[in-house]
């Protein structure tokens, strides 16, 4: 703003006479972390970043900064200090801490059904602890699913995401059917959007489970975890070749329902962290534009020993590194594939908007993000605490619905206790973490690993694994190479 | 084109508003509110009408001794058709088109007066005129065609008319209710809530406010604007006309002062004001101030490609719409074609020599019949390929 503002005309007064003071402006609310050896990441609590050496960072904080300075620009552009009384600078912010935080006043969005226990996989990393395909007692019953589907109305979020977990739902068909259509006939009737989702392993689909999911606008989420090899090392069955199943059934979803309507996700298991780029190419194979690289949950099997344990965050961090380093290099060379765990977290630092993802709120997404009923009618805050509770710790089932009312579940001592324990903004090891905006927290899970509900962050694995994926991408965001191009178009 | 031009004709008379017919038939109520346009002889005299204009080839037939005006009609409007609408100052003789029925896009400049001072602004405002440019659009509003696609209010700063622009904006709803209306407005004094809660409480049913932020930094708004706290007060008013649930445009006019801070200044709309409907990045209209500053604010387009490009990206990724107004195609970069708009009105836009043998001439927006010595060193004809 130097040259050019010598406006020569009289009535003109110049840049000089609106230059705010050096050193006049207040500090408003951030926190800060180290990126790598030279640099820092400042963080706002509405999600904006700066990346700055320590040397500007002191000088931000003693206020020793010239106003016409870039990182002045920055500092001011991003709220990260305001210079005038009659700033707007705090009415912005409160804007978009209300943004960010607006999922919240939805309430709960994602609903999950385990119409069955039982499944026809058997995977190494299985955390639900599935029941044989012939196992009975495992069966989600009618009355049940209809005070599930009551439960999920009584959900005052505007739209609704109804998602049949396993066991493999397509075992028990009828109570699938019977969930998807008394869910759109009440569609119907209230005007609530509902998107219904099965995740299964496709192996049982048929032209007529096809038909019904196109006359009912119900889509599919799989598991593909890699080439042939590697997909049947971590996903076995003893009835057919679960790969040639998989893919079978991607294939025929994207012809006849549509290339939108089948996603996929993989789960690393210690076979998988030497193959990052088979794995992407096996989805490239299957015409898919998306991959979700997941690390193992310490839950069911998957805790058993050889699975979870078998390998530490620092290797998965590096295989994801390498997985997305070529993801990125495709889409440089015009090939459309997008990492899904890396533009979720993407969303959450580069827009003013929240995320639905219930592994990384706060206060944590159990319940008021999530529920899960599970086939005898128990309700569960997470997935996770389903998997617990198969596990033979059922301290979070929030009731059962056959038994207990929406209000009392809800509002279960269990559930409020949980979550008051969740703020991130204020629990020990989260307060001052410079990424606490973009992270959130995770309860069952530190209670599973560490037997405590708020957890040790310097030994949690969730902290140490988001701590490097978000090193790792803003690193690779502030590069400001074509690299960071590639990662800027996931937001859309 | 010109939009006014001067008759011979004076007369002591208050300024009025009258719609032109070429039709000596005109059904009789009608009338009181037309001026017939006379363009060939005429057989006798036909009564009734509030005004008449005659143009040359009509003048040896005029009849006489009638004591409603006779206006001779300037060669340079006789472009003048149908359904047009015309502002006469009989005392000072000036003819003012405020409203052509076949054009695309009518702008109304609704007042002259301003509580800014930009230091490119393109149509300086009056200082302390007691304007009438309100009372004769009311007049004028029902007088136009009820398929007009778009009006702009315009000024000067139109908010200064307080319960004014709210009265004429109602009008609008209630004469020309399929029509598109744009407000440009510096959005300071809605600042107050209470306008903005009026506003919407009319129900427009297609109403957009252009607002302009020229920088991120409120000091560099504040300079450009000259006037304190006006960056402000801006986001204010644009955070109250989303509260409200109106939808607002940002416009950001490209200069010297500023180019440099686009990239941020999409990262701040992008973060701050997401909801924004449309975020125009405009080239310089070089008169008023922009001429006499030209030297302090005019760029290059050819200069700032790279910023441009990276603005545009930013406000894309983050879905965002985004415009570029103003700029001939062949000063950016072809992947920012897609974002140009043919954004320069008719009666004031030219093309150059340069265009004549360009394949895209009929997607640019050309230039600005004002500015024809201010070109960038990037025109030349493009050709296909």
């Amino acid at each position: 703003m130097s040259e050019g503002s010598d406006l020569r005309h009289s009535p003109f007064r110049p840049i000089s006479e609106f230059l705010p003071q050096r050193g006049h402006f207040s500090l408003l609310p951030f926190r800060f972390i180290k990126l790598d050896d030279s640099r820092y990441v400042l963080t706002n609590f509405a999600g904006e970043y700066i990346v700055t050496d320590r040397d500007n960072l002191v000088r931000f904080v003693k206020k020793d900064l010239a106003p016409d300075s870039d990182l002045y620009a920055q500092l001011k552009s991003r709220h990260f200090l305001n210079d005038s009384a009659h700033s707007v600078a705090l009415d912005l912010l409160a804007t978009k801490y209300r943004t960010k935080q607006r999922p919240l006043s939805e309430f709960t969005g994602l609903h999950m059904f385990v119409p069955t226990l039982r499944c026809n996989s058997s995977c190494s990393y299985c955390q639900v602890s599935r029941k044989s395909s012939t196992a009975e007692g495992f069966d989600m019953t009618q009355a049940v699913a209809e005070r599930g589907i009551e439960f999920m109305f009584s959900s005052p979020s505007t739209v609704l995401k109804l998602e049949f977990q396993g066991g493999e739902p397509l075992l028990n068909l009828d109570i699938v059917r019977y969930i998807v259509e008394r869910t759109r006939e009440l569609c119907r009737t209230s005007g609530r959007i509902v998107n219904i989702i099965i995740c299964s392993n496709l192996a049982l689909l048929s032209d007529e489970i096809l038909d019904f999911c196109d006359r009912h606008d119900v889509s599919f989420s799989t598991s593909l975890d890699g080439p042939r090899e590697l997909h049947n090392l971590n996903r076995p069955s003893r009835d057919f070749d679960s790969y040639e199943r998989t893919c079978a059934g991607i294939g025929r979803i994207r012809e006849r329902l549509g290339v939108e309507r089948v996603s996929a996700l993989m789960t690393t298991t210690r076979h998988s962290l030497s193959q990052p780029t088979e794995i992407v190419d096996e989805y490239l194979r299957q015409g898919l534009a998306s991959i979700f690289l997941r690390p193992i949950n310490p839950y069911g099997f998957a805790s058993s020993p050889g699975t979870f344990a078998s390998y530490s965050t620092a290797e998965w961090l590096e295989f994801y590194k390498k997985a997305l380093d070529y993801i990125i290099g495709l889409n440089l060379r015009g090939i459309r594939i997008r990492e899904e765990y890396t533009a979720l977290l993407l969303r959450r630092m580069l827009t003013p908007f929240g995320t639905g993802f219930v592994d990384l709120q706060s206060p944590a997404g159990i319940g008021i993000s999530a529920v899960v009923f599970n086939h005898d009618g128990n309700v569960y805050p997470s997935d996770e605490s389903r998997m617990l509770a198969e596990m033979g710790d059922p301290r979070f089932c929030i009731g059962n619905l056959l038994s207990d009312s929406y209000k009392d579940m809800m509002l279960s001592d269990i559930l409020i206790d949980t979550i008051s324990q969740t703020m991130t903004e204020c629990v020990p090891g989260c307060v001052d973490c410079g990424f606490q905006p973009y992270c959130g927290a995770d309860p069952i899970r530190h209670y599973r690993l560490q037997g405590d509900i708020v957890g040790y962050k310097p030994t949690s694995e969730f902290c140490q694994r988001h701590m490097g994926l978000f090193r790792h991408i803003i690193s690779i965001l502030e590069n400001q190479d074509t690299a960071s191009g590639v990662l800027m178009n996931w937001l859309q | 084109m010109i939009l006014s031009d001067k008759t011979d004709c004076r007369w002591n008379a208050a300024p009025f508003v009258v719609r032109v017919s070429t039709d000596p038939l005109r059904p009789e109520p009608l009338r009181t509110s037309e001026a017939l346009l006379l363009r060939s002889t005429c057989q006798s005299y036909i009564p009734g009408f509030r005004a008449y204009f005659w143009t040359e080839a009509a003048s040896s037939e005029l009849p006489h001794g009638v004591d409603t005006p006779l206006i001779s009609l300037p060669e340079s409007l006789s472009y003048l058709g149908d359904g047009d609408i015309v502002i006469v100052r009989p005392s000072t003789g000036d003819l003012r088109v405020l409203y052509r029925r076949t054009a695309i896009h009518n702008s109304f400049l609704v007042t002259q007066a301003c509580n800014s001072f930009c230091v490119m602004c393109a149509q300086p405002p009056a200082k302390h005129v007691a304007d009438n440019c309100a009372d004769l659009l009311w007049e004028a509003i029902p007088l136009m065609d009820i398929n007009t696609p778009e009006i702009t209010f315009t000024g000067g700063e139109p908010t200064l008319l307080g319960r004014k622009l709210i009265e004429l904006i109602r009008r609008m709803k209630s004469f020309l209710p399929h029509t598109s209306l744009h407000v440009l407005t510096n959005g300071r004094l809605i600042k107050f809530l209470a306008f903005a809660q009026d506003i919407a409480e009319i129900c427009h049913p297609d109403l957009v406010f252009g607002v302009p932020l020229y920088s991120d930094m409120s000091h560099e708004h504040d300079f450009i604007v000259q006037a304190n706290a006006a960056f402000d007060e801006a986001v204010k008013g644009i955070l109250n006309l989303a509260r409200c649930g109106l939808r607002v445009e940002i416009r950001l006019v490209i200069t010297r002062l500023n180019y440099r801070s686009l990239q941020r200044f999409a990262g701040f709309v992008a973060r701050n004001l997401p909801f924004s409907c449309n975020v125009a990045l405009m080239g310089l209209e070089p008169v008023g101030f922009a001429k006499s500053n030209l030297a302090s604010v005019w760029i290059d387009p050819a200069d700032y490609g790279e910023h441009l490009a990276a603005a545009v990206r930013i406000l894309e990724s983050h879905r965002v719409p985004v415009s570029i107004y103003n700029h001939q195609l062949c000063t950016i970069a072809p992947e920012l074609w897609r974002y140009a708009r043919q954004s320069i009105s008719d009666w004031k836009n030219i093309f150059t020599d340069a265009c004549e043998s360009c394949a895209v001439r009929h997607q640019c927006c050309g230039f600005f019949a004002s500015g024809v010595d201010v070109h960038s060193r990037a025109i030349r004809p493009v050709s296909c390929n």
